[in-house]
C-alpha cells in the first residue's frame, strides 16, 4: 500500500481537493491583505472572506469528478474521499459561514473586536471541517479535527479582554484536548488489532473480526467516547453551557453552527465506513447517549434564564437526536440524522443571530428577559424569532418537525419503540422553553423601548435565514431527498 | 522474561511515575524536569520498536528545544502554584473513586474476556540489519501520507496566527526606536547652533 511518489503529484488528486486548496489559499491571501489595508477600510477582508466561500461553493457543486457507476472518489492514496455526502455537507458549511460572517461582522463592530484574525481563523476552521468530512483515514481524521479545535480554542478567546472568555477557552482547550487524547488512544488500539489505518482496510478487518476481538471493542469505546465528545452528548457534554456562554456571541454563533456537520460526518465515517461490522456493539452505545442527552438537555434547558446556555442546552439534546438517527445503522437512519444536523445549523444560525441583533451599547442580549416584549418593538423580528423556536421546538409546518419526525421514523423503523417515545415525551417537555420565549416576546412589556438597528446585508440574512424555517418545512422533500440520495 | 520484557517494562514504569509527578509536584521546575524524564522514557521505548530516527527525534525536538524553552519561561515568571492547587485537594477523592472504579472496569474487562496481552499477537518480526529507519520515514511521509503531512503544517500556521492573534497588542504609550528615522536623522535635527555674544569683555 505505500503509494510512489508519482502518485501523489497525480494531477487528479488536486482536482479533487481543489475547494480546500481554495480556502487555503484564500486564507493566505487575506493574511497579507491584511497587513497593507487601514484599519478603518476592514470591510474589504468581509468581502474577500465571503468571495472565498462563494467560489468555494462554485467549486463543490461543479461535481463530475465521479467516474462512471462509481459514488466514490479517491485521492492521495486513500487518505481522502470526495463523495455526495461531503459534497453536501460542505456546502451547508459554506452557507451557514456566509451567514455567520454577516451577523458576526454587525457584532465586531459594536464590540470593537473587528480584525481580520477572525476570518482567517475561523476560514482556517472551515479548512478543518472539510478536511474532517472528507477523510478516509485515521491520520486524517485525526489531523481535521485539530485543524478544527485549535482554531476554535483561539476563536474562543478571542476577545482577550474578557475574563469569561479566556476561562471558557481554557476549558474548551483541556477538555477538548483530553477528547482528541481519548480518540488518538482508540485510534491506536484499532490499528494494533486491525493493522491498518485505512478506513476501508479496517472495514474489512472489523467486519472479519466482528465483536470478539476485545483489543478492537476497547479501541471502539474510545472512540464513541471522543466522538461523543466532539459532539457534546450527555455525560461529555460539560464544556458545552460554559464555552458558549463565556465566548463572544460571533464565535458562538460559528462553534454551534457550523463544526456539528464535521462531527457528524466523522462519526459517519469512523463507526460506518470503519467500524460498520461492529454495529451492534457501537449502537448500544450511542443509545445511551442519545436517551441521556435528550432527556439532560431538555431538563437542564427549562432552568436557564439565559439564552445563550439556554440554547448551549438545547443543542444537547438535538445532538441526541442526531445519535437517535445514526442508531440505526441504516441508509435512511444516516440521511435523517443528516438532515437534522444541517437543519439544526440553519435553527442556531438564526437564533444566535437574534441574539447579536438584540446586543446594543457593547452589551450582550444575552438574558431571556432581553426579549421581552419584542413583538411590540420590532413585530418582524419578533416573528422570525417565533419561527425558530417553533422549529426548534418542532411544531408541524416548520423545518424542525420534520427533522424530528425523520429521525424519529427511522428509529422505529429499527424497533427501537421505547427510545422513539422517550424521544416524543421529552421534546414535548423542551417545547416549554422554546414556547417560554415567544410567550415573553408577545405578552410581555419590552424592558426597552429603543428601535432596533441594523445594516441591510444583517437584516436581509437573518430574514432569509427565518424564512427558510418554514420555507423548508414547506418544501421540505427536496432537502431530504438531497439528504437520502447521499446514503445509497 | 526476556531482555525485551524487562526493558519495557521497567521504562514503562518510569514514564508513568514521571507523568504521574509532572502534575503533582509542586515545584513547577521540578514538573518540567520530570517532563523531560518522561519523553527520555518514552524514546526508549519507541528504541525497542527499532524506531532509532523518531526516537531521536523526541529527544532532540522535545527535551533539547521544547523542554529548555519551557524551563526558560517557568523560570523567569514568578508562577505561584499554590491558588491554582486548591482545587486540588477538594476534589481528589471524588476524582480517585472515579479513577478507581475505571480501572478496576478495564481489568475486569481485560482479564475476564483475556487475549489482550502480548501473547494475543505475534511478536514483530526483527528488521534487517541494513534497515534504514530515516529512509523509511521519509518515503512514507512524501508518498503514502503526503496530504497528513501537508495538513500538519497548515495546523502549525495556525498555531502562530493564534498565538499573533492572543497575544499582539498594539501600546501606544510604550517607547520604542524606530531605525529608519535614526538611521535618517540629521545633524540639524538634533543639534541647534546658536551663536552668543560673550557676557563680558575678555581681559586682555
Amino acid at each position: 500500500m505505500n503509494g510512489s511518489l508519482l502518485d501523489s503529484v497525480n494531477i487528479g488528486n488536486w482536482m479533487l481537493i481543489a475547494p480546500e486548496l481554495w480556502v487555503l489559499t484564500m486564507t493566505c491571501v487575506i493574511l497579507f491583505v491584511d497587513l497593507y489595508i487601514k484599519e478603518e477600510r476592514r470591510g474589504i477582508i468581509h468581502l474577500l472572506g465571503m468571495i472565498t466561500l462563494i467560489f468555494a461553493a462554485i467549486i463543490t457543486l461543479r461535481g463530475g469528478y465521479l467516474e462512471e457507476g462509481a459514488t466514490q472518489a479517491f485521492a492521495f492514496n486513500d487518505t481522502f474521499v470526495r463523495d455526495r455526502m461531503g459534497d453536501v455537507l460542505k456546502a451547508f458549511s459554506y452557507l451557514v459561514l456566509a451567514g455567520v460572517y454577516t451577523y458576526a461582522k454587525f457584532y465586531m463592530r459594536q464590540f470593537s473586536l473587528f480584525r481580520s484574525d477572525f476570518y482567517t481563523l475561523s476560514l482556517e476552521a472551515l479548512l478543518g471541517i472539510m478536511l474532517l468530512i472528507s477523510a478516509n483515514n485515521l491520520v486524517m481524521v485525526y489531523l481535521g479535527l485539530e485543524l478544527l479545535a485549535l482554531a476554535s480554542y483561539a476563536l474562543v478567546a478571542f476577545d482577550r479582554g474578557s475574563q469569561r472568555a479566556s476561562e471558557a477557552a481554557m476549558k474548551y482547550f483541556v477538555l477538548g484536548s483530553m477528547a482528541s487524547g481519548i480518540l488518538l488512544y482508540g485510534m491506536s488500539m484499532i490499528y494494533g488489532a486491525t493493522g491498518s489505518l485505512d478506513l476501508a482496510e479496517i472495514s474489512t478487518a472489523a467486519a472479519a473480526a466482528g465483536s470478539g476481538d476485545i483489543i478492537l471493542l476497547f479501541g471502539m469505546v474510545f472512540l464513541v467516547v471522543g466522538i461523543a465528545f466532539k459532539l457534546g452528548v450527555v455525560p461529555f457534554h460539560m464544556w458545552i453551557p460554559d464555552v458558549y456562554h463565556g465566548a463572544p456571541a460571533a464565535v458562538t454563533l460559528f462553534i454551534a453552527a457550523v463544526p456539528k456537520m464535521a462531527a457528524f460526518a466523522m462519526a459517519y465515517r469512523l463507526l460506518q465506513s470503519g467500524l460498520g461490522g461492529l454495529h451492534v456493539d457501537w449502537m448500544q452505545m450511542l443509545a445511551v447517549l442519545a436517551v441521556l442527552s435528550i432527556m439532560a438537555g431538555n431538563l437542564a434547558a427549562i432552568a436557564q434564564t439565559n439564552i445563550k446556555r439556554m440554547l448551549a442546552y438545547s443543542t444537547i439534546s438535538h445532538m441526541g437526536f442526531v445519535l437517535l438517527g445514526m442508531l440505526p445503522g441504516t441508509a435512511t437512519g444516516f440521511g435523517a440524522a443528516m438532515y437534522y444536523v444541517i437543519v439544526y445549523s440553519l435553527m442556531s444560525a438564526a437564533a444566535f443571530g437574534m441574539v447579536i441583533l438584540l446586543s446594543h451599547h457593547g452589551v450582550e442580549a444575552e438574558k431571556l428577559d432581553d426579549f421581552k416584549g419584542l413583538n411590540r418593538r420590532n413585530p418582524w423580528y419578533a416573528a422570525i424569532m417565533a419561527m425558530v423556536m417553533f422549529s426548534m421546538a418542532g411544531v408541524p409546518i416548520f423545518v424542525g418537525f420534520f427533522a424530528k419526525w425523520l429521525v424519529i421514523k427511522a428509529a422505529l423503523d429499527a424497533g427501537l419503540m421505547w427510545l422513539a417515545l422517550l424521544a416524543v415525551i421529552f421534546s414535548v417537555v423542551g417545547a416549554f422553553y422554546y414556547l417560554r420565549v415567544v410567550k415573553l416576546m408577545y405578552f410581555d412589556e419590552p424592558l426597552a423601548e429603543s428601535s432596533i438597528e441594523a445594516p441591510v446585508d444583517f437584516r436581509a440574512a437573518i430574514s432569509i435565514n427565518g424564512i427558510l424555517m418554514i420555507g423548508l418545512g414547506i418544501f421540505s422533500s427536496a432537502l431530504i431527498s438531497v439528504c437520502m440520495s447521499s446514503f445509497t | 522474561m526476556p531482555i525485551i520484557e524487562i526493558t519495557f517494562y521497567l521504562f514503562a514504569a518510569v514514564l508513568v511515575g514521571a507523568a504521574v509527578m509532572v502534575i503533582s509536584v509542586r515545584n513547577p521546575v521540578y514538573a518540567a524536569l520530570f517532563l523531560v524524564l518522561t519523553f527520555f522514557s518514552a524514546a526508549a521505548l519507541w528504541l525497542l520498536l527499532e524506531v532509532e530516527f523518531l526516537a531521536i527525534v523526541l529527544v532532540l525536538v522535545y527535551v533539547g528545544a521544547v523542554m529548555v524553552l519551557f524551563l526558560f519561561v517557568v523560570m523567569m515568571l514568578d508562577i505561584n502554584l499554590a491558588p491554582l492547587k486548591e482545587g486540588f485537594i477538594r476534589y481528589l477523592p471524588a476524582a480517585i473513586t472515579v479513577a478507581v472504579v475505571m480501572a478496576v472496569e478495564l481489568m475486569m474487562v481485560l482479564w475476564v474476556r483475556g487475549k489482550f496481552g502480548s501473547e494475543a499477537f505475534e511478536s514483530p518480526v526483527p528488521h534487517p540489519p541494513d534497515y534504514n529507519n530515516t529512509k523509511e520515514v521519509g518515503e512514507w511521509l512524501y508518498t503514502q501520507y503526503m496530504l497528513p503531512f501537508e495538513v500538519a503544517g497548515i495546523i502549525l500556521l495556525v498555531a502562530i496566527i493564534a498565538a499573533v492573534a492572543l497575544t499582539l497588542r498594539r501600546r501606544p504609550e510604550a517607547k520604542r526606536q524606530d531605525p529608519a528615522r535614526q538611521v535618517q536623522v540629521k545633524r540639524d535635527d538634533r543639534i541647534r547652533m546658536v551663536k552668543m555674544k560673550s557676557e563680558t569683555k575678555v581681559e586682555e
